[in-house]
């Protein structure tokens, strides 16, 4: 027993540690003073501005797009990619998901500064364009990665039999392949946009001024002081995700299905 | 910030055909044509060009100089402090992560997934953010000095030192240790450990022949997705460091910065040696245990 | 799942709608210091003119250079210091002004524009946007002895309770100022000095800060802090222990001003932003925000609260200007000299 309570124990303080800066967190997003450094009182008007902060807004829905456009545009050349590669022969096929897992692997800091080095040498304008197709550059891997073993699970026959039955090869995706390797599909997808709306450094070096992600915004003004909206703003979407996690682990749970999309994460 | 590892020890739970790799599909690989074409143009050619500027001066003639500016003593210290606090950083998310995954895994509760849900909740809240509010916690002013001087004990003075900047690098990066391995450990058989404590084998028997060697292929790619990302931040160290601790990612980025893209470039190349090695080491171990498919 | 591709198609519709929206805008892009402009200025200049703002910022002249000199991005109006804009000068990356567009020029005292022709003969090429000195901000609670002189940044009984100005130029004009040298100083034994005063005080420094400064003194974090003037009066507003001195060894006194370089491809827009921020009432809403000195009369005349009329840190007397003097561009050779110098210093 007492080594179960040392077991306890020592999970609450690792949780205690993981936990800790985001309480301060939400504590800061009620706080008057504008200062980081100082407790001013309980508020409740940054949430309020917030929404009239226009430079945050701004950031948030370029983050969203972005997020959102990178990790469907990665989807469709992942999804395809992989199932190409699934059927490629051994050689082929181990110089593909070499060169995929280059982005994986490397650090930020360089595959940053390459793609703005290769913007930069064809005169390419930083901005939202480039910032995308970063994005997408580092997202396809992640589609891949969670498609192939899908595509591994596939019975191969019931795709010749349809063939066989007279279906075309597109109508047989459509009909038998892509049912099957949706899951994979759809969490590529969520991890791709995760990722996305995550990545500090590879934005930092790619994106021109006119836009601000969420992350280079708060890059910006970790030297002056985070604006106390930005607090609000974080509590919010923490909070969301954590309610949406909390409601489909219940929603699974109760279908005794522990395959959620945070265990497949 | 890297929630992308964590996906890479991840195997297929249910049974692969070992027939056949899919559905045979002749036509399939125009699919992907284009991804051939992303991949030469956004991963392939920018490493090119980031050699080429590596490699030359600003009037284009072929140079070593840039490389051998790592060996100039302020960046050659960047580099080892570097080195030193990711190795350091690394060791600690292991002896953290080890034992809690462990403790996950035996507690087989009927909430796996929620456990999982716990370590990487954190994420979603901006990375920088969860830095900076390390500040608070760890200054002078800060909540942990506040607790200790609340109970009249010397206070700690941690904020701008090598071990905040552990501290951060820990804090950030411990869930990549401790997912890979939860994963492994949760696919060892049961029936493994209990065959050898029924031949004798006490727990520390157990533990040293059979879990610690079977779980191997987690712990390589903890290290790794610890360590390359320790290796090359900048953030955390202009967060948690005030300035007075350069790490190589620092240099980088400052040489980026002032514009020096050719003296940045160079030094991104002997970056990439280290990641190399620890990328050779992963998939060495990736062939035999946990592959990345 | 065809719910999901609907949501999605959706969605990129509503992107590439804003996406056509947005050309074909009139557009003038603004690259200025950090937090150095009330964002509501900007709303207004929109509404005014028409004309969307671009908004980016910087920490320090010397990030701000390459940026304009590699053309990357088309930025129309720039905010460098004093210095770096001779050096722009010297480096012909910058536009003459054309004055009729900016008539609000007439706002700006003459003295302020007298004391730019050190680095812009005959003020063709710059427009004062605000000023002030480099100091010493530091808690009363924590100091009890008279604050006077460079000396107590370099001293040991505030090891680790001391911020240092993270800025090359910056840190050597103290440095050479405390030895009585220049701050201008080209002399490469004057520098080796102040690196070695420099090297000696690295390690009693808590941080090398340059914006940070501001939260960091507001929490007591530190005894000490250099800092720039329009800083002070915002953080002795928010902590009233705070007080803020320009030292006997004398200091830097520094102007920002508004530029236009080579790579605005809409000069006329830039000359609006610029005759915009010269307004009286606008120049006022931004020093009431950034609280940094503003040269421009009108606003002065305007503000209401006496104290801060006549603070002596917002508008310091002429005998504490006599003693500081601007930074002037001292050559590529010599400005890496600096640069080597300072990165030996923090390299420790």
């Amino acid at each position: 027993m007492v080594k179960k309570f040392f077991e306890r124990f020592y999970v609450g303080l690792i949780i205690l540690f993981l936990y800790a800066p985001i309480i301060i967190l939400i504590l800061l997003s009620f706080n008057s003073s504008k200062s980081r450094a100082k407790w001013g009182g309980f508020t409740l008007r940054w949430y309020r501005e917030l929404f009239k902060n226009e430079s945050i807004m701004n950031a948030l829905y370029t983050t969203l797009i972005i997020a959102v456009l990178s990790a469907l545009i990665a989807t469709i050349i992942g999804t395809a990619a992989a199932i190409a590669i699934n059927s490629m022969k051994k050689t082929p096929r181990t110089i593909m998901i070499a060169i995929t897992n280059i982005p994986m692997l490397n650090a930020d800091i360089v595959t940053g500064i390459s793609l703005m080095l290769l913007f930069v040498a064809l005169k390419f304008t930083l901005g939202f364009t480039s910032v995308l197709i970063s994005h997408i550059t580092f997202n396809i891997p992640y589609v891949i990665l969670s498609v192939m073993p899908k595509l591994k699970q596939l019975n191969p026959h019931t795709y010749e039999a349809a063939l066989d039955l007279g279906a075309t090869p597109l109508y047989a995706f459509f009909k038998v392949i892509l049912p099957d390797i949706f899951p994979g599909v759809l969490t590529g997808f969520f991890l791709a946009f995760t990722m996305s709306l995550d990545d500090f450094v590879i934005t930092h070096f790619t994106k021109g001024p006119q836009i601000n992600t969420l992350s280079t915004k708060i890059y910006t003004e970790v030297r002056k002081g985070i604006k106390p909206e930005i607090y609000a703003l974080s509590t919010l979407m923490f909070v969301t995700v954590l309610l949406l996690l909390i409601i489909i682990n219940r929603k699974n749970d109760k279908n005794a299905n522990k395959n959620t999309i945070i265990s497949k994460i | 910030m890297k929630l992308r590892n964590v996906l890479k020890t991840r195997t297929p739970k249910s049974p692969v055909h070992k027939s056949a790799s899919g559905p045979n599909m002749p036509k399939a690989k125009w699919l992907s044509f284009p991804y051939i074409v992303w991949m030469i143009g956004f991963i392939i050619i920018p490493l090119v060009v980031i050699f080429y500027y590596g490699l030359t001066t600003s009037d284009s003639t072929f140079t070593l100089n840039n490389i051998a500016l790592v060996m100039d003593p302020i960046n050659l210290k960047a580099l080892k402090q570097a080195l030193e606090l990711s190795l350091v950083s690394t060791v600690i998310c292991l002896l953290l992560a080890y034992p809690l995954a462990m403790i996950l895994n035996k507690s087989k509760m009927n909430s796996n997934s929620f456990i999982v849900m716990i370590i990487i909740l954190p994420m979603w809240m901006n990375f920088l953010l969860r830095t900076i509010a390390w500040q608070n916690i760890l200054e002078k002013t800060g909540i942990i000095n506040t607790i200790l001087n609340f109970f009249k004990l010397p206070t700690v003075n941690i904020i701008n030192t090598p071990a905040a900047i552990i501290l951060g690098m820990v804090y950030n990066f411990l869930p990549f240790m401790v997912l890979p391995i939860y994963n492994v450990l949760i696919k060892i058989d049961q029936d493994v450990i209990n065959a050898a404590r029924d031949l004798g084998a006490n727990g520390m028997q157990t533990f040293l022949k059979i879990i610690l060697p079977l779980s191997l292929p987690g712990v390589i790619s903890g290290i790794t997705m610890v360590f390359v990302p320790s290796l090359t931040t900048f953030v955390i160290s202009t967060i948690l460091g005030g300035n007075k601790i350069v790490l190589i990612g620092n240099v980088i980025e400052q040489q980026f910065r002032v514009g020096n893209w050719h003296a940045g470039s160079g030094l991104s190349l002997v970056l990439m040696i280290f990641i190399l090695i620890s990328m050779a080491i992963l998939s060495k171990y990736d062939k035999e245990g946990s592959s990345l498919w | 799942m065809k719910k999901i591709f609907t949501l999605t198609a959706l969605l990129i519709f509503a992107v590439m709608l804003t996406g056509c929206s947005s050309k074909n805008e009139k557009k003038v892009y603004v690259y200025n210091w950090g937090e150095y402009i009330d964002p509501e200025v900007l709303d207004l200049f929109e509404e005014e003119t028409g004309i969307k703002v671009v908004y980016d910022e910087f920490e320090q002249n010397e990030d701000m250079y390459p940026k304009i000199q590699s053309g990357a991005v088309n930025y129309d109006v720039v905010c460098p210091s004093d210095y770096m804009i001779q050096k722009m000068i010297e480096n012909d990356l910058l536009y003459e002004i054309n004055f009729d567009n900016v008539p609000n020029i007439k706002y700006i005292d003459p003295a302020y524009l007298k004391s730019a022709e050190a680095f812009d003969p005959g003020n063709k090429y710059s427009v004062p946007y605000c000023w002030g000195t480099v100091g010493i901000l530091y808690n009363k609670t924590m100091v009890d002895e008279p604050v006077d002189s460079w000396s107590i940044i370099f001293d040991e009984k505030y090891a680790g309770n001391i911020l240092m100005m993270d800025s090359v130029r910056d840190a050597f004009g103290i440095a050479l100022k405390y030895l009585g040298y220049d701050l201008n100083s080209t002399n490469e034994a004057e520098l080796e000095e102040a690196k070695a005063l420099l090297q000696k005080q690295y390690p009693l420094v808590q941080a090398y800060v340059v914006d940070q400064v501001r939260d960091k003194m507001i929490g007591g974090e530190a005894a000490i802090g250099v800092i720039y003037s329009g800083e002070a009066i915002y953080t002795k507003r928010e902590n009233p222990d705070l007080e803020y001195v320009v030292p006997k060894e004398g200091s830097n006194v520094w102007i920002d001003a508004w530029v236009i370089p080579k790579t605005s491809k809409n000069k006329e827009y830039a000359e609006a932003f610029i005759n915009f921020m010269c307004k009286p009432e606008i120049a006022l809403k931004n020093f009431e925000y950034i609280t940094y000195s503003t040269p421009n009369m009108g606003a002065r005349e305007l503000i209401e609260d006496e104290e801060i009329k006549n603070s002596p840190i917002a508008f310091p007397p002429q005998e504490i200007l006599d003693r500081c003097t601007a930074y002037k561009y001292l050559g590529e050779e010599v400005e890496s000299l600096y640069i080597q110098k300072w990165n030996e210093v923090k390299g420790e």
